[in-house]
């Protein structure tokens, strides 16, 4: 154990977080104020079989601070249930105490105190020393390492390599299967490369060519761990060509296809499975949905929303696990597997302290040689910030809120919008925004910052679509992500109102005055997902405008009034 | 048009007599709606393939009938039973009285 | 490809919005169906018959991921014998400019009364199907497909 922090156990209630916390053990020794690498991977074994997840990593080499969302609202059926809470709520209902290291992986509130008491998390060599040390304990041959996408894109070096760091950080890991979304962003061509290339199977039974509706990729295959035969079926972003570029995957079409999920569980078990695992990136509402109306999947990984809980949810036989994104955490799973059937499982959502975790030499050195090309640029210290800046959240998030200052001051707009995405790293108070931080917020393959003229009602129906996609009452319809952020407007939202009708009071906080229906305003925005789109790249927009303030401060934005939660 | 239109055409091999299979087939054609106008804020007149027929030793196995909001380069699956070897005759017929024609040896065993 | 296209999605509206590169000339606004039109032509086409749900299946994505190419098949049950058949299949947008989209016609010989086609979808609307049974018989089922900007994604 190498931690040169104090893990200080903040507050009363200890004896709760022995009792039922998913972090399991972990528990006890934040309450007895140090924390160590076995306490993270002490696990009780069952059964044959040990499934390993990680998702989401959005191609964090290094250790980061990540804060999770205050704001994450479920609707319809997921209203008021885990993953649907934040701070107290999620506290209260996985028996965390406040103050704790896991208070600080998976909660928000005192974000910046408890980020200093316990440290980044994630970090590949991290991640790396972790699953090493279980496939050792375990026997690798009862191990299967599985990941749910979005792990070639989010950070400098993925962008500039075009996803091959992650392709070997990956390989090395040894990482028998993935799923993909955000990969797609790089294009068929190269996505085919990179599959090719990597060790894992990459499996997408969603994906078909738009020519002859034929499969492009695998769409599972069967694993023997532990003398069980489980079957992993893939499923990819069934939404990717609506929320990112479709002209980079002309030829490719998505779409949930829930039956032919059935069809592909149906033939696995024909086969003699097991096991059945859907290695999924549909986002955990939508699975949560999926889990009640398909037949015969043991456990569906989640993915794509981000969300991490330190225990799992069941729908009938069904296990549904939430893993966390930005190689925070580790999941281990293992099965009683007896006559084809899941007699018993156990569960453990690892967090992945970086100060309380070895680095694995040999993976830090593959992160060293990754980053070493890049090392000047992405050191250079851009400015510093006052403020906490983060990302996550449904309506604001504070770094979210710098890049639209950005927009607004460097292309000369009235209005900015910048899309919600759910990736990128957190800034503590005091912290230097260097290139890297600016990169990991926006590192995409269709930067530019456009500027253009809209009119209100265009723009109202912009929020409208975006809003539908994030708080339609059928998860079905539910597209992930968070709702676009606005800068230099504000507006109140109805979230459980119908389409069309959740939005109101647009108003120009510059003025104060009502946005004009007719009128068109100047805008600024990144990451359209039409062909041509014109403008300097966002980082260097960003980078613009805190090289001319030097420090940063972002005041606390209350421009979104929500109600219907 | 720059091209003539072609017509590609997907038959499984194996067929069993009496089995139902399906044929895809597709065909390159811009199915110029009618609904657009052009630079000069003329209407684009419609220019569309109306009607697709498949044809089974000359008995008809299925037809389809397209309005204006098919889309370009048009897709057609369908199914086909056949108990006879023979041949699959597919005919699109343009608005501009074109026809395309395709067709395929059909053996069942 | 010259001009701009009248059945562009609001998708690619909002975008093209959200573009100063916007085509020069901007497409006119067709009146474009409703649904209860729509509904009132297709009881007017079959003599105002009865029309009984079920028996045919639309099987379209809940969300368009190109409102220019669609994926559609229909599929009714039915022996497809000489006795038995499904003569046809009509298919009506109820928001497009013009809400006919195709008609399929099948034989004892197709075997299946099953078959695949792509659209294109100006908007959200619902895709109507009404079968024609060798009896007579009318069958009729609905689905919206929508058609959305989409949000940008985790």
């Amino acid at each position: 154990m190498i931690s040169r922090r104090h893990f200080l156990h903040a507050t009363a209630a200890a004896h709760a977080l022995a009792v039922a916390s998913g972090l399991g053990p972990l528990g006890r020794a934040a309450a007895q104020q140090r924390l160590s690498e076995q306490d993270i991977l002490r696990f009780e074994p069952l059964g044959q079989v040990t499934i390993l997840h990680v998702t989401d990593i959005h191609a964090q080499l290094v250790p980061l601070y990540f804060r999770e969302p205050s704001i994450n609202l479920g609707v319809g059926p997921a209203k008021g249930k885990p993953p649907h809470l934040t701070d107290q709520a999620f506290r209260d209902f996985f028996k965390i105490a406040g103050g704790t290291a896991e208070a600080h992986a998976l909660t928000s509130d005192d974000f910046t105190a408890l980020a200093r008491t316990y440290g980044r998390m994630g970090g590949m060599d991290r991640v790396s020393r972790l699953i090493s040390a279980i496939r050792a304990e375990r026997g690798a041959d009862k191990v299967l390492l599985l990941d749910g996408g979005d792990t070639w894109q989010g950070s400098w070096t993925a962008l500039q390599t075009r996803g091959d760091d992650m392709v070997q950080v990956m390989n090395a890991l040894g990482v028998e299967a993935m799923t993909s979304h955000w990969e797609f962003t790089y294009g068929e061509d190269r996505v085919k490369e990179l599959a090719e290339k990597s060790k894992a199977a990459f499996l997408a039974q969603n994906v078909r060519d738009n020519e002859w509706q034929e499969a492009v990729f695998e769409p599972r295959k069967t694993f023997e761990k532990g003398g069980a035969k489980i079957a992993v079926i893939g499923q990819a972003f069934p939404r990717t060509p609506i929320a990112n570029p479709r002209w980079m995957i002309p030829k490719w079409e998505f779409g949930l296809r829930e039956e032919d999920i059935q069809k592909q569980v149906d033939e696995a078990r024909a086969e003699g499975a097991d096991v059945v695992v859907l290695l999924s990136h549909n986002g955990f509402d939508v699975d949560a949905k999926l889990a009640t109306r398909v037949n015969g999947i043991d456990v569906i990984l989640t993915a794509h929303t981000h969300d991490a809980m330190p225990g799992v949810v069941t729908a009938g036989r069904t296990i549904l696990v939430a893993s966390g994104s930005h190689g925070k955490f580790v999941s281990r799973l293992d099965l009683d597997i007896r006559d084809k059937k899941v007699t018993g499982y156990r569960y453990k959502l690892l967090p992945v302290f970086s100060d309380a975790i070895t680095p694995d030499p040999s993976m830090a050195g593959l992160v060293h040689t990754i980053r070493k090309p890049f090392a000047t640029e992405l050191a250079q210290e851009i400015g510093r910030t006052d403020s906490l800046l983060f990302r996550r959240g449904n309506f604001n998030g504070t770094f979210d809120d710098l890049i639209a200052q950005a927009m607004l001051a460097e292309r000369d707009a009235e209005i900015a919008l910048t899309p919600g995405f759910r990736w990128g790293g957190t800034l503590l108070p005091g912290d230097a925004i260097t290139f890297d931080a600016i990169a990991n917020a926006t590192a995409i393959t269709y930067p530019a910052c456009y500027r253009m003229e809209m009119t209100g009602a265009q723009l109202k129906d912009v929020l409208e679509d975006v809003a539908d996609n994030i708080f339609h009452p059928d998860p079905y319809f539910q597209g992930g992500g968070d709702m676009v952020r606005v800068g230099g407007v504000g507006y109140a939202i109805d979230v459980s109102a119908p389409m069309g009708r959740r939005i109101s009071d647009l108003t120009l906080l510059k003025s104060g005055r009502p946005l004009e229906a007719s009128r068109p305003y100047t805008v600024a925005g990144w990451a359209s997902v039409n062909q041509g789109t014109q403008g300097p790249p966002i980082w260097d927009v960003v980078k613009a405008h805190v090289a001319r303030h030097k420090t940063v401060r972002i005041e606390p934005n209350s421009a979104v009034k929500v109600t219907g939660a | 048009m720059a091209t003539r239109p072609t017509p590609r055409v997907r038959v499984p091999g194996n067929i069993k007599a009496g089995d139902a299979v399906e044929v895809k087939t597709l065909i390159s054609h811009e199915m110029e709606s009618g609904q657009r106008r052009g630079q000069d804020g003329k209407p684009i007149p419609r220019k569309i393939i109306n009607r697709f027929t498949a044809t089974f030793n000359g008995k008809p196995v299925f037809e389809a009938d397209w309005h204006a909001a098919i889309s370009a380069n048009p897709y057609q699956s369908f199914f086909f039973r056949p108990s006879e070897n023979g041949e699959l005759k597919m005919v699109w017929k343009d608005d501009d009285g074109s026809e395309y024609t395709a067709t395929s040896r059909i053996t069942v065993s | 490809m010259a001009g701009p296209v009248v059945y562009r999605t609001r998708r690619s509206v909002l975008h093209m919005a959200a573009l100063a590169a916007a085509a020069s000339v901007i497409a006119p606004r067709l009146s474009k169906a409703d649904a209860k039109a729509v509904e009132a032509e297709i009881k007017k086409l079959y003599d105002g018959k009865t029309i009984a749900d079920g028996r045919v299946k639309l099987d379209v994505p809940q969300i368009a991921e190109n409102g220019l190419v669609v994926p559609i098949t229909v599929d009714v049950e039915s022996p497809m014998t000489e006795q038995n058949y499904v003569k046809a299949v009509h298919v009506y947008a109820d928001g497009n400019p013009l809400p006919g989209v195709f008609t399929f016609r099948f034989s004892p010989l197709s075997g299946r009364a099953s078959a695949s086609t792509r659209m294109r979808l100006a908007q959200t609307q619902n895709i109507v199907a009404v079968a024609e049974m060798s009896d007579g018989s009318l069958f009729t089922t609905k689905a919206e497909v929508k058609v959305t900007i989409g949000g940008c994604g985790g």
